[in-house]
């Protein structure tokens, strides 16, 4: 097996929205090989996305020069720590279009729903009366789509199972696509919350977040959106969404692990308890009970992930410095040509939207006769990253009647050069395991 | 190229013409396992006839490492007694931890017939999962028809 790489004949592609060689440049981790000295090909940015030397230097130039914890302390480097902390927050929250009192930081997305699903549950028995206002109990239902990530299913679930709440769901189309048809009953008076993924993470599909919106709003319920995948990936602004709630990783825009972050607007997060507490979130505490700070430092309890805030804060400077609209259009030109480079493969079926339209770079597919573990074992040995398995989003696989598939994700590093190398790897696999026409030998 | 260190003759073979494969009757005890990082599933059952492994049967789904596995478990196990198929399960656990030395290969060739040739499988840790579930699927089924059996080697040694 070799790793030359074939293009299609004919038609050139037209030249990509970014210079990929030359962001390819600040990524440190992209010069190295892998497998015997293959280059790597990094298509797996959707599970956790590489970071760019900026970020990287960022954090050690806060340890080096400036660590402290922040909101703490007399001293100069105390002073210092907490500028960039707060820094940090503006830059990023202003990244959404948020000011930052509405920005809270959490651990990564799970975090963060985490901390909005047990507000509602915690509400009920909160002592203050201006914590019950979004209490969710029996009687009440909250709203998930069958497209969702774990982490935007599972502690719905969950809040359901602690408060004796409804959870009901908006199906799938073959195609992809959230089912829309019967969401004036999903969504309806007894609805409290609706939680929905902005870009699917494993199909790709980007949802018609306007229509449940303004159908939350008709029936006053909350709406939570997971921008993990798509905050990363195009431009999104809070005052265009129309949502109460966003949610999204560092780690996925080329941050670092440990910081995530929850937007709210301001007089929902003012109305909600905390769910983790203790230090740097309170205002007054006797032995007898404690009184909380406003938002967002009432969700921020204890030291927070300072430096990794402080790289996020650079991560954003340099996905502005490329400007979203061409990240966007960078990633639609790669999956329109990747979905058509999958087609000419025989045996390869997309699982997700067929075309570009309200799609994102998530691309994951079935080979044929080759189980996805397989695929991804044979793409590996040819230095190619992919994710495999059910992508934390079981419902999806289960609906389409695949056990699992084999996804490739794209970011602004991204080039034709690495798509080829997946269609080639690709036929690798098949002629590997003997099923190179596209069926079972 | 590396891969072939893995993916061995024997383990395709396996893959491709499982032995043993389908639920059949009779049985004592029925498991499911899943390895839940990628949506492997295996449904196996066991048969003892006193303390002897008579029959392992099942179903499943998964990669070629986790369904060439359960084949090649299926050849191994059949006619042992029960302490003994788990002292074998032992060995191919201790194969899996061998991060790919020969020596510890060579050692339990005999034991292990056919599934040494999982040998290559240690060097990739996160396959190593797949190709141990039909094994704890072994241990776990072994285990309940053990305890529901109404003591059948007592009454056989009495």
């Amino acid at each position: 097996m070799t790793q030359t790489v074939s293009r299609p004949a004919g038609a050139p592609q037209a030249p990509l929205p970014l210079d990929v060689e030359a962001i390819r440049a600040d990524f440190p981790i992209l010069g190295r090989t892998v497998r015997n000295g293959r280059r790597l090909v990094y298509l797996d940015s959707g599970a956790t996305s590489q970071k760019p030397r900026s970020v990287l230097d960022a954090e050690r130039d806060f340890y080096e020069n400036h660590n402290a914890a922040p909101h703490r302390g007399a001293h100069q480097l105390a002073e210092e720590a907490t500028g960039l902390y707060e820094a940090a927050r503006a830059t990023i929250g202003a990244f959404i279009g948020a000011p930052e009192n509405e920005i809270v930081f959490t651990r990564n997305t799970t975090d963060a729903i985490n901390t909005v699903a047990y507000a509602l549950s915690n509400a009920a028995t909160a002592k203050e009366p201006a914590f019950r206002r979004y209490a969710v109990g029996q009687g009440d239902e909250i709203v998930v789509t069958e497209m969702e990530h774990h982490a935007n299913l599972v502690p719905w679930q969950q809040l359901c199972e602690r408060t004796g709440a409804t959870l009901r769901w908006l199906g799938l189309t073959d195609d992809g696509r959230l089912d829309l048809a019967n969401l004036a009953t999903v969504v309806n008076d007894r609805t409290k919350l609706v939680a929905v993924t902005q870009q699917s993470n494993i199909l790709g599909t980007i949802n018609p977040l306007g229509d449940i919106v303004a159908r939350a709003r008709e029936v006053g319920a909350l709406v939570l959106v997971d921008g993990a995948q798509s905050v990363p990936h195009q431009p999104v602004d809070v005052t265009a969404l129309g949502a109460d709630f966003l949610v999204f990783s560092g780690h996925k825009m080329l941050g670092p692990t440990g910081v995530g972050v929850l937007w709210g607007r301001y007089d929902v997060l003012d109305a909600l308890p905390p769910f983790l507490t203790g230090g740097s979130m309170i205002e007054v505490v006797r032995m007898e009970g404690s009184t909380f700070m406003p938002p967002p430092q009432r969700f921020e309890a204890g030291v927070p992930m300072t430096a990794q805030v402080i790289g996020l804060g650079a991560a954003v400077e340099y996905l502005q410095r490329l400007g979203m609209d061409k990240v966007e259009a960078h990633e639609q030109a790669l999956t329109g040509y990747a979905l058509a480079r999958l087609a000419e493969i025989p045996g390869v079926t997309v699982i997700g939207p067929p075309d570009t339209v309200a799609r994102g770079g998530a691309v994951s597919f079935t080979v044929e006769g080759i189980h996805p573990h397989d695929v991804g074992q044979v793409l590996d040995d040819l230095g190619i990253a992919v994710r495999v398995g059910h992508h934390c989003a079981w419902p999806v696989v289960r609906r389409y009647g695949v056990p699992a598939t084999t996804r490739a994700t794209f970011y602004v590093h991204t080039g034709y050069d690495d798509i080829d190398a997946l269609a080639d790897g690709i036929r690798s696999a098949q002629q590997f395991f003997g099923v190179a026409a596209g069926g079972v030998s | 190229m590396q891969l072939q260190s893995m993916y061995q003759d024997i383990i395709l073979d396996h893959y491709r013409n499982p032995h043993g494969r389908g639920l059949r009757e009779p049985f004592e005890a029925e498991v499911h396992h899943v390895n839940p990082t990628c949506g492997d599933e295996v449904t196996l059952r066991v048969h003892l006839d006193g303390d002897t492994i008579a029959d392992v049967s099942y179903e499943g789904m998964g990669c070629s490492i986790s369904q060439a596995s359960v084949s090649a478990m299926y050849d191994l196990v059949i006619g042992k007694t029960v302490p003994d198929a788990l002292a074998t399960g032992e060995h191919f656990r201790t194969l899996m931890q061998s991060k790919g030395d020969p020596a510890v290969a060579e050692k339990l060739e005999d034991e292990l017939e056919d599934a040494v040739a999982f040998a290559g499988v240690s060097k990739y840790p996160a396959r190593i999962k797949c190709a141990l579930m039909s094994w704890m699927a072994l241990k776990d089924a072994s285990a309940r028809a053990w305890s529901s059996a109404p003591a059948p080697t007592e009454g056989a040694q009495s």
